[in-house]
């Protein structure tokens, strides 16, 4: 079974339930998850993660294509994370920060570049492997972002508030790009969020931390 | 950073190097001093004025060093003044102790530049005045060389202090309230301020009760303090000193023990003082216009006394022909250079041998400490911070001797490996202090992108964190290398005055007076940590020079 299951995904602190997930995300899809800030959002982020602070507990599953994933540390999860920020590394360049995210098993100099170069194409940055990401606009460096994220071939990805850092207009376009790319990728995605634009932009079921269907 | 097994042990395994040295050291101390050592001190005719000294140069140099580093901070923060004194003054922290002793000693001897300046006129002065400024019997030059050392440091440490006291903020409020500048900060910052200060002035005190180059270059003979006889009786050819020796260290310790009771109990003091001065009400509007020259002038003297003394090295060592009363030599000349060059060059390898071993093995253990503790979310008490101040608050004197006569039992003394492994007990702590908060503070979210892109813990440390944190991990490694090069008592003790280092040729030529050589060893001690911190500023800057946003950061 492919997609991202949330299996009664529960997180407590002591005998405070802070959230309450119980859903599958099919490839393409996004669900949101959508509540005011101190809801819970970031720690369904964590418990989805597998950063959870040593008072929470955690119960319930974290299904990716069947493989419990729960157990796992983030790394070896195959979920992509975009952040508010971009959270781009500074010391490297634009091309430097794609390398990072790119499998090791790609190998060879050219074949590396190459891959990074048709990234950049797809973002419509072709030709900014050497730049300094200090000197990108927000736009660009949103969709640097994105695409790093997409090089380590994740197969779902979790997107903390995105473009809550974007100006009104920016925001619309890269908003379309990302969920675009999430589309043509056929990954399954969770987003979270307290703007309902973004909620209605995604397309897809909406809920709060505690599972409740949220009308948008 | 290999396997996470290892790691672990790295907080451990550290404190132990630390604290183990000093342990141990102690306890080879008490042996032989149980063994007649005592009786022989009570005999020694110069005890009681050694043992005054000691106090008086440590307990005097120290109060007065806080209360310039205070005065200049509420008095002039936020002014030019302010930013010129911390801007000059930071730099000089980088010159070893001896360095600064020579300097000063260059600057105010009876045939220094003061006497110089005023000569002829208009002073009347055709020789050298026949005045004893230097190793004055009560200990007077000795304190000012502790203070023009020791502001910098404190300096630094209040600075580094003011971001968590909310200073703004408070001074903005006792203004409204119509308090003077001095007596607002000292009533409203002070508080906050002093707590994150502390451990350093009580490094201070420690330090400058039982500091041993300096007060062979700058402190009284006979007696000398009580520290530098504990030395020269360890250095004694006849092995039967070594019983008063240990002894005296013990009283040393003793003594130290006891100032920072006494500090701490004026601690106590002030503040109850302090709170009944806040309840009164009085505003001390009027101290201000007192004050703040008093500080600038303070201020720009310790700058002036350090700094000239820089100049007066730099310039003695090329000196040729200088008749007293010329401010400057007639002549110029490389000649010092060239004769000395030979032995210059072998105790300059020697020294940077020593201090990059040291170093090397400090930001090791170090970066170890800090990865672990961000690896397996280890939180460090209290507790770590005093451990790792140990070795900076129990005086060196106190248990290097101890560890010294262990060194020779066990055989391992006298070689260059073991006085590396004696400079890392001093240079760890001051790496640890200096890398660990920038590296706590570093952007954990960068970890977390790393890891979601599916990146190993060591993959994060050496491409990400590392390489991120390049500029603090050179800076704590330049802090290291200049804590190294200006250890003395380590290096004779444990080298058993085999090992020649800059600092020990420095200390041994100052009784002999040449001022050229004593110029070009002294230079070149301060020149060593100087490349030091100018590399640890370029090499980053040259490295991320197309990378914006990497500047001015951490």
């Amino acid at each position: 079974m492919t997609g991202l299951a949330l299996d009664c995904l529960t997180v407590r602190r002591g005998a405070e339930v802070i959230v309450a997930l119980d859903a599958t995300v099919a490839p393409g899809e996004v669900l949101t998850i959508m509540g005011p800030s101190g809801s819970g959002k970031s720690t369904a982020l964590a418990a989805m993660l597998g950063t959870l602070g040593g008072d929470f507990t955690l119960s319930g599953r974290l299904l990716l294509d069947g493989r419990d994933v729960t157990g796992l540390p983030t790394r070896a999860r195959g979920i992509g994370l975009l952040f508010q920020d971009d959270v781009l590394f500074p010391h490297l360049s634009v091309g430097g920060n794609l390398g990072f995210a790119l499998p090791a098993a790609i190998r060879g100099r050219a074949a590396r570049q190459a891959a990074i170069d048709a990234a950049l194409v797809r973002a419509d940055l072709a030709g900014f492997a050497g730049r300094d990401p200090a000197t990108l606009s927000g736009g660009q460096r949103a969709r640097v972002a994105l695409m790093r994220t997409l090089l380590a071939q994740p197969k779902a990805l979790l997107l903390d508030e995105p473009f809550a850092r974007l100006d009104t207009e920016l925001r619309e376009r890269i908003r379309s790009f990302v969920f675009d790319r999430i589309r043509f990728e056929r990954l399954p995605a969770v987003l979270v969020t307290h703007d309902v634009e973004d909620a209605r932009a995604a397309g897809g079921p909406v809920v709060d931390p505690q599972g409740r269907k949220v009308t948008v | 950073m290999t396997g996470g097994g290892a790691l672990r042990f790295a907080p451990r395994l550290t404190l132990a190097l630390m604290a183990g040295p000093v342990v141990a050291g102690l306890a080879g101390t008490l042996l032989p001093a149980l063994d007649g050592g005592f009786a022989r001190l009570w005999g020694w005719p110069g005890l009681t004025g050694a043992v005054w000294l000691s106090v008086v140069t440590g307990a005097g140099a120290t109060v007065i060093a806080v209360a310039i580093t205070l005065l200049i901070v509420a008095a002039l923060q936020g002014g030019r003044l302010f930013t010129l004194i911390t801007r000059l003054l930071s730099p000089l922290l980088a010159v070893p102790h001896a360095a600064a002793a020579l300097g000063l000693a260059f600057v105010i001897a009876p045939s220094g530049w003061v006497a110089r300046v005023i000569s002829p006129w208009p002073s009347g002065w055709t020789e050298p005045p026949d005045a004893l400024i230097l190793n004055d019997p009560a200990g007077l030059s000795l304190i000012a060389g502790l203070v023009v050392k020791e502001v910098p440091f404190l300096l630094l440490m209040v600075l580094a202090a003011l971001p968590q006291a909310d200073a703004p903020r408070r001074l903005m409020l006792t203004a409204s309230l119509g308090y003077g500048r001095v007596a607002g900060w000292m009533l409203a910052v002070l508080p906050a301020v002093w707590p994150q200060i502390r451990l350093p002035v009580y490094a201070v005190l420690a330090y400058a009760m039982t500091a041993v180059d300096m007060a062979l270059i700058l402190g009284p003979t006979l007696p000398p303090t009580l520290s530098a006889q504990v030395v020269l009786w360890m250095m004694h050819p006849d092995l039967g000193y070594r019983a008063p020796a240990a002894a005296g260290a013990l009283l040393q310790l003793a003594l130290v023990l006891g100032a920072l009771a006494a500090c701490r109990g004026a601690e106590i003091g002030v503040a109850r003082a302090g709170r009944s001065l806040a309840a009164s009400g009085q505003r001390g509007g009027a101290l201000d216009a007192a004050l703040r020259p008093l500080a600038g002038l303070s201020g720009l003297l310790v700058v002036g006394l350090v700094a000239g003394g820089m100049a007066g090295l730099a310039v003695w060592s090329v000196a040729g022909l200088w008749r007293f009363p010329d401010a400057l030599p007639e002549t110029l000349t490389l000649q010092t250079w060239a004769r000395a060059a030979p032995g210059l060059v072998q105790a300059a390898g020697m020294t940077l041998g020593l201090a990059l071993l040291s170093t090397g093995a400090a930001l090791a253990l170090t970066l170890a400490c800090l990865e672990a503790e961000a690896r397996f979310a280890l939180r460090p008490g209290s507790r770590v911070l005093w451990l790792l101040y140990l070795p900076l608050i129990i005086p060196q004197v106190a248990f290097l001797p101890g560890l010294a006569v262990l060194g020779v039992l066990s055989g391992l003394s006298g070689g260059a490996w073991a006085v590396a492994a004696a400079h890392l007990v001093f240079v760890l702590p001051y790496v640890f202090l200096s890398l660990g908060p920038p590296w706590r503070a570093w952007d954990g979210r960068i970890a977390l992108a790393g890891a979601a892109l599916g990146a190993s813990p060591q993959r994060i440390f050496w491409r990400l964190r590392l390489p991120m944190l390049l500029r603090p991990v050179l800076t704590a490694a330049a802090v290291g290398l200049a804590v190294s090069i200006g250890q003395y008592l380590p290096t004779i003790l444990i080298g058993a005055g085999r090992i020649v280092t800059l600092t020990t040729e420095a200390v041994a030529l100052s009784s002999g007076g040449n001022r050229r050589i004593i110029g070009t060893y002294a230079m070149l001690q301060v020149v060593l940590p100087a490349l030091g911190f100018a590399l640890a500023l370029a090499v980053p800057a040259l490295v991320f020079r197309h990378r914006r946003g990497m500047r001015g950061g951490a």
